[in-house]
């Protein structure tokens, strides 16, 4: 871990001004994910601003009868929460798939969605990773790929986002509202925050130099029987190889986004006008340009697979 | 004491104390976060400093040069230690590749320089600084490409290389059932709790390390011979240990560098392997590739059987011992084994809970499984019909204790076995596919010497010491149980010290020898002990009777105590043993059942329920064998569903390397086990009549769970760990 300077923000604005005119400048918030990083020096900050002291720690309705989600909202706190349990619950479920208790209890809402990937070759500072050291190259391709995306992957990068939360806000169209270094307020759609690593993977989100994650708001809520499938090699504390976050209406329609396929959650609103059709027809066009490897090939079956379970017991 | 007789009746045989399930006597202090481990040992000598381990970027090939010079300016640093100015060193009996590399890199995460700092985490910035400029070498790391350049390895622990009896390749030919299979069980790690972490620290010429070692006369020894020093100036003291399962037996990294870096920095230091460099940096289990082909007859008789085995290892490494078991555990006139050991660069593999056995017995419980399946007969039926008394390739040599048809038949019932539809596939529970899977569980006993010193003092309380060590076994509390069991005095009043190289020489913790040979060894002390007691209070040492802190002959009574006078006695002694390992054949069985559930749509695959049944000799404290045997079989779950350290061939590493991706199994993935110990006990393996039972619990289980998902699925995976992936397309198709 190299040696850094830590300030405690004082406001969302400050924080992101801070962010923007201090060199190598982080937003600390749970340290779940940074901290390890910063121990293997894969990530190298200067300057760390704590946010945590931030009043963005609650849960409140919207006028619209949605949900804003404080930045800092802890993971354990929002899946607990009864009205995300009973009108989210995708989410919910989502949530309590992700990681281990304690672990949930210090991670934030804003830092999950920010969370890294867990791609080993990431990981090991010695080997090549287009996203750790750009230009190195990727390692993972033609390696062990088992775990890695196999969809909207590049000749650079072909790692996952880790998050089970992202992929059940995806489904459920949050949108995320930032602060940038001008003090400015914008708002993302979460089909936007994450990119695809095309050339440049180590740029995993939209946002700009020093905009910080405020809030993620819940549109009102969409009814249905919402369902989050996460299926993995041991029966908890895993990343997924492939999991289904649902949302199906009793009139046979809903949303579908995946995780652990992509390097962001993966939903394609045209593929979900072939629900009605069943899983197959609707991971056709999921997978329409999957480019797999052999190590993880099997996620196409296995996503098809767990989607048709999950309809089939939405559908009762 | 030499052991050269079966034994008779002793005052073990009373089982006052020893034999009941007494909880850990050491478990308060580990509750409480109190038992002392090695990094934490503040309190043992000031003013320590921290040593952090660079391990080498390249799976083989060579240092070209090593900058230190912005390492060396770093805050806090004191020293670095490296190839360079390490001095000589010399090499422990029981290592393969050094343990400091460099020039020559041996392997990838193979230590090259520690760096020293008034802090943690300075030294570990510093480590950072350091600049080393590697030349890569081409390195063998694929077993598969190996196969064809393996040779015979010599005769080692598991046996001479290759073994025949009759003539196999015609019996198996004439066979009108026959099976030829290829299995293959990957790398896996050791991944305990408590990584190797050690405190060394010089006074003049005299080391002493604090650290975690399962073997603490071989790491003595293996330090003294790689620092060139005598082996009376090393001191090692290992008190507690948070798991080892093999990956503690030898010198390793920690204590080397620990004792240089503290030479170099001229203070203490500590230094503990970072959990990343664990996988790579110390021992694994070794890959095998095996190859069995057994011949029966129609009602199951097995006329000719096979096993043949492949792994690899660093130069001076050994092979992999998969077939051992197969030697012994059925039946068949005509036999062959081979193993064959191909040279790769990959680290160093040695010994993981039950080396060998673990290994053979994945894949030959698959095959027997398979061969019942051809046969079409029940697979607990089949092993009943080729169980044997005697060692089958020595007819001489008999089994001193052999309950396998015992253990396979109150399994069944107790398991409720002849539920299970013989026709894979059938049972369904919701989206569960639901499978029952068999195995047998079959590890040998090992004897070997080992030494204890037992005081009895003026408050008659007896203290024992050993080096012998507790890996979380639970041998503190069998050795107090001994030590009371012989001199006659409750629990509360015996004190046990264990790990430290300044006692007696024991047998140490490996093999799982360790049970039964420690508490030999304090047997073999107490009764010394008892011959002095008796002398001095005036007693027949063959008529006196310890008990209730008395000694008692006749009408006449003493107080135990009253022996002790104001220096206490002391008596030291070791058990040794003759040659009734030779006559006989001394083993521990035991049979695993177990019942899986595959998703019909996502194939994950989920231990429903577990059960062990084990004959292991006089069970000295149920309680701690049983944690041992469920232990065992939970990391059998981990082998069967989950361990695979994962090579890259490409660039020479177990690229998994830390526990986020290297996945042992999580509560949730062990919901239900039962286990069971028979009644036994066996006079040929000490006084003690006991025989081990740690890596009995592991051998088999994975085998039964493989067994158990082709009940469940009719897909039959010969490729360790079963994955999902293994199995998802060949699942029928769902709506």
């Amino acid at each position: 871990m190299r040696a850094f300077s830590y300030t405690r923000a004082q406001s969302p604005a400050e924080a992101a001004s801070a962010a923007a005119h201090t060199d190598n400048a982080k937003f600390i918030a749970g340290g779940t994910n940074l901290l390890d990083l910063m121990k293997l020096e894969i990530e190298t900050p200067a300057h760390l601003i704590d946010v945590n002291g931030l009043a963005l720690d609650r849960i409140e309705e919207t006028p619209d009868g949605g949900l804003r989600i404080g930045a800092l909202v802890r993971n354990t706190d929002l899946a607990a929460n009864e009205r995300v349990r009973r009108d989210y619950a995708v989410l919910s479920r989502a949530l309590l798939a992700g990681a281990s208790g304690q672990l949930r209890n210090k991670a934030t809402t804003a830092g999950n969605l920010l969370q890294r990937t867990r791609c080993p070759y990431f990981y090991d500072t010695n080997l090549p990773c287009n996203k750790r050291k750009p230009g190195s190259g990727c390692a993972a391709i033609g390696g062990a790929s088992r775990q890695h995306a196999v969809v909207g992957v590049s000749e650079a990068c072909i790692a996952t986002h880790p998050s089970d939360m992202a992929v059940a806000m995806r489904a459920l169209d949050a949108t995320v509202e930032t602060v940038r270094p001008d003090g400015a307020a914008r708002t993302i759609p979460i089909a936007e925050l994450h990119r695809l690593p095309g050339d440049s993977p180590e740029i995993e989100t939209t946002l700009q130099p020093g905009e910080l994650i405020t809030a993620v708001t819940l549109p009102k809520p969409v009814g249905g029987t919402q369902a989050y499938r996460k299926v993995r090699d041991r029966a908890s504390y895993a990343f997924a190889l492939v999991s289904v976050a649902a949302i199906v209406q009793p009139d046979g329609t809903g949303r579908v986004a995946l995780g652990g396929v992509a390097h962001k959650p993966w939903r394609v609103e045209a593929a979900e006008a072939e629900l009605p059709r069943g899983a197959k027809a609707v991971t056709a066009r999921l997978f329409a340009d999957a480019k797999p490897t052999q190590d993880n090939a099997f996620k196409l079956p296995l996503a098809e697979r767990t989607l048709a379970a999950v309809l089939r017991e939405a559908r009762g | 004491m030499r052991f050269e007789h079966p034994a008779t009746f002793n005052p073990i045989d009373q089982l006052k104390v020893v034999g009941h399930p007494t909880s850990r006597i050491e478990g308060p202090l580990k509750t409480t976060g109190t038992a002392p481990y090695a990094y934490e040992r503040h309190d043992v000598v000031p003013n320590q400093a921290y040593g952090y381990i660079v391990g080498a970027a390249i799976g083989k090939g060579r240092i070209n040069a090593i900058d230190l010079a912005a390492a060396k300016d770093a805050p806090g640093v004191l020293a670095i230690v490296t190839a360079d100015n390490a001095g000589k060193l010399g090499k422990g009996e029981r290592n393969a590749a050094p343990l400091l590399g460099g020039p020559e890199i041996a392997h990838y995460h193979q230590a090259v320089a520690l760096v020293v700092a008034e802090t943690f985490e300075q030294a570990r910035a510093a480590a950072q600084l350091l600049r080393i400029d590697y030349s890569k070498a081409d390195g063998k790391f694929d077993l598969a490409a190996g196969v064809d350049g393996a040779i015979a390895p010599k005769p080692s622990f598991g046996g001479p290389a290759d073994t025949a009896v009759g003539t196999f390749a015609s019996a198996f030919a004439a066979a009108p059932v026959q099976l030829d299979a290829r299995y293959t069980t990957p790398d896996q790690g050791h991944a305990m709790m408590e990584p190797h972490a050690s405190i060394a620290a010089w006074d003049g010429d005299k080391l002493t390390v604090w650290t975690s070692n399962q073997m603490i006369a071989w790491g003595a020894g293996d330090l003294a011979q790689t620092l060139g020093i005598p082996k009376d100036k090393v001191r090692l003291i290992s008190p507690y240990i948070g798991g080892g399962f093999g990956g503690k037996l030898f010198l390793r990294a920690d204590v080397l560098l620990a004792a240089l870096g503290a030479r170099a920095a001229k203070r203490p230091v500590k230094v503990a392997l970072q959990r990343p460099l664990m996988f790579n940096n110390t021992t694994h289990r070794p890959a095998t590739i095996q190859r069995i082909r057994i011949g029966a007859d129609r009602d199951g008789t097995i006329t000719a059987i096979g096993h043949e085995s492949w792994s690899g290892n660093v130069k001076d490494g050994e092979a992999e011992t998969a077939v051992s078991q197969t030697r012994l555990l059925y039946a068949g006139a005509n036999r062959m084994t081979a193993m064959r050991l191909a040279a790769l660069d990959l680290p160093e593999g040695n010994a993981m809970r039950a080396p060998g056995e673990a290994s053979g017995m994945m894949a030959l419980e698959i095959a027997i499984d398979e061969l019942a399946e051809k046969l079409g007969m029940d697979p607990v039926a089949l092993r009943i019909k080729n169980d044997t008394q005697v060692d089958p390739e020595h007819p001489e040599r008999r089994f001193s204790q052999r309950q396998f048809v015992q253990c396979l038949n109150e399994g069944a019932a107790r398991f409720g076995w002849s539920q299970r539809n013989p026709k894979p596939g059938q049972v369904r529970d919701g989206r569960w596919l639901v499978g029952m899977g068999v195995a047998a569980a079959f590890r040998n006993n090992l004897v070997t010497k080992s030494g204890a010193r037992v005081r009895l003092d003026q408050q008659g309380v007896v203290t024992v010491e050993t080096d012998m060590t507790d890996i979380g076994t639970g041998s503190y509390t069998i050795i107090a149980q001994t030590a009371a069991e012989m001199m006659g005095v409750p629990l509360e009043k015996v004190v046990v010290r264990l790990g430290d190289s300044d006692f007696p020489v024991s047998c140490g913790s490996g093999g799982q020898w360790g049970g039964n040979n420690s508490t030999a060894g304090v047997y073999a002390a107490c009764v010394k002990l008892r011959e002095a007691i008796a002398q001095k209070l005036g007693f027949n040492s063959d008529e006196a009777e310890f008990a209730d802190g008395l000694v008692r002959a006749g009408n006449r009574s003493v107080p135990l105590a009253q022996a002790a006078g104001q220096d206490g006695l002391v008596a030291e002694d070791a058990i040794e043993y003759g040659d009734l390992a030779k006559t006989w054949q001394q083993s521990t069985f035991g049979a695993h059942f177990v019942e899986v559930g595959v998703d019909a749509d996502t194939a994950e695959i989920r231990v429903r329920r577990m059960l062990a049944v084990c004959a292991a000799g006089r069970i000295l404290n149920p309680k701690a064998a049983r944690s041992q045997v469920i232990g065992a079989m939970t990391m059998g779950v981990g082998a069967a569903l989950m361990e695979d350290l994962v090579v890259d061939k490409r660039h020479g590493l177990f690229i998994n390397h830390d526990l986020a991706s290297y996945e042992v199994p999580v509560h949730a993935d062990i919901p239900h086990q039962d286990m069971v110990f028979l009644d036994e006990t066996d006079p040929v393996s000490s006084p003690m009549k006991a025989k081990g039972v740690a890596e009995l619990g592991i051998c088999g289980v994975a085998a039964a769970v493989a067994n158990a998902v082709h009940n469940a699925t009719g897909i039959r995976v010969r490729d360790y760990p079963i994955t999902l992936d293994k199995l998802i397309g060949q699942l029928p198709e769902v709506g």
